[in-house]
């Protein structure tokens, strides 16, 4: 962004003109979003450069176009993989908002579906409800979560392969209208893809998401207990952080959503803790604090105690 | 004779990017649109065929336009309507109306004359179309 500020012009440009990219990108208020997406977001560094990607490759590709020379629409429809509580969705509403500001969708709006809302129970049922979701999405967003259901490679006779026949001749027909994002697992979306080879060659960009380290997961947790309005007191602290250690070995674990029910968990826990204590005035910091037993009262603790647990679980085997 | 039912009714046809920009302004203002055919188009015939169902929650007119252009694949010679639904409390009607399809053949409507008691005469209007029953007009 160091080029040197110069009147851009509209029309068809000489080799000399020059185009002042960071004008156009002031101009879009695009970075507004960006830093907001890496304030909000923790971690999550190969998703925020891929989306810093994009988002350069669009700002040229406008430029380009104002310069007459890029005259199709580049491909803008994505696929989104990683596990659960990654942040799919949130990136998904970032992008929308992304593209809008970059003027290539007219609204921005995100549809959220699953397969529910778009395969229909009977023949002839499909179309028309896969046709009012994708005319509800125009001008903005479609996303399509576990978009691996679609396709369901057992059954023959399954009614999610003329879904993904629609999807993939509106993707390809209707560019400027619609923007589709697939989310799903890794696994799972690589097998759809595989057996979608159409479905695959029509999406440009494939992110994934990875999984979150402990300390962004703690991090995490701050940042929605200050959104919520509370407050860790140093051994709770400590105590969390053990909670999340524990909690990322054990099965279903979903990353951040996991922490935030964890925390909707010890809040519970400290409300009737202090409920337990109303013989004496509350103070607002009684009420803003967690304290270590909100925390370490949860079942992670119980199946595997820790030796510095301070809760009274007896110290049995795991088998 | 050409039918001039609605808004815009006395202009040329709408083009299609001018349909578009017409329910841009209804949704932004916050109106359902929906879309309608009939075969029979007398001016007192106000109730028409839906086209699917009014859509409410449409954010972008490109949902809609392409509704219409089903719609005309569906009924070529038939009349096609859109519409944009006020749902505001105390309007709760139709704030604007209307023609974005019709045959390419209008015959009109002819003037009936019937003798009443006395010297009384009364009129009314029967449109050519309708002589031929439902479906086979046009």
């Amino acid at each position: 962004m160091q080029e040197t500020v110069a009147p851009h012009t509209d029309q068809q440009a000489g080799d000399e003109a020059q185009f002042d990219l960071a004008a156009a990108l002031r101009e879009s208020r695009v970075s507004e979003v960006l830093e907001e997406l890496d304030r909000e977001l923790v971690g999550l560094a190969p998703v925020k450069s891929r989306v810093r990607d994009i988002c350069a490759l669009l700002l040229v590709s406008t430029l380009r176009r104002r310069a007459g020379l890029d005259t199709e629409p580049p491909s803008l429809h994505m696929s989104f993989t990683g596990n659960p509580g990654t942040g799919k969705t949130t990136v998904a509403l970032r992008m929308a908002q992304i593209l809008h500001r970059l003027g290539y969708v007219r609204k921005g709006h995100v549809v959220a579906v699953t397969r529910d809302e778009l395969v229909g129970q009977y023949i002839g049922h499909t179309a028309p409800k896969t046709r009012e979701v994708i005319k509800r999405a125009m001008g903005g967003v479609l996303f399509i979560d576990e978009a691996y259901y679609l396709y369901r490679p057992e059954n023959e006779r399954d009614y999610g392969q003329e879904t993904i026949e629609i999807l993939l001749q509106d993707m390809e027909n209707r560019r400027e209208d619609l923007v589709v994002i697939l989310a799903g697992y890794k696994d799972r979306m690589e097998r759809f893809f595989r057996s979608n080879p159409g479905m695959s060659s029509r999406i440009a960009h494939h992110i994934d998401f990875p999984d979150y380290s402990a300390a962004e997961l703690f991090e995490i947790a701050c940042a929605m207990l200050r959104r919520m309005h509370y407050e860790l007191s140093p051994p709770a602290a400590d105590a969390l952080r053990e909670y999340i250690e524990l909690r990322r070995l054990q099965p279903n674990f979903a990353n951040a959503r996991s922490i935030r029910n964890a925390l909707d968990r010890a809040r519970l826990r400290q409300a009737s803790r202090l409920f337990s204590q109303s013989d004496r005035p509350l103070s607002r910091k009684d009420l803003v604090t967690l304290e270590p037993a909100d925390i370490r009262a949860s079942r992670v603790f119980a199946t595997q105690p820790s030796s510095d647990s301070i809760d009274s679980t007896p110290q049995e085997s795991e088998p | 004779m050409r039918l001039t039912q609605g808004t815009f009714s006395f202009l040329p046809d709408l083009t299609d990017e001018q349909i578009l920009a017409q329910i841009e302004y209804c949704l932004e203002q916050g109106w359902a649109v929906s879309i309608e055919y009939t075969d029979d188009p007398h001016p007192r015939n106000t109730y028409w065929e839906m086209f699917g169902n009014p859509m409410f929650d449409l954010k972008d007119a490109a949902g809609a336009l392409r509704e219409i252009q089903e719609c005309r694949a569906t009924y070529p010679q038939h009349y096609i309507k859109v519409n944009a639904f006020d749902a505001t409390r105390g309007v709760e009607s139709l704030r604007l109306s209307f023609i974005v399809g019709r045959p390419s053949e209008e015959p009109g409507f002819g003037l009936t004359r019937e003798e009443g008691p006395g010297r009384v005469q009364r009129y009314s209007l029967r449109s050519y179309a309708t002589q031929r029953p439902e479906g086979w007009r046009y």
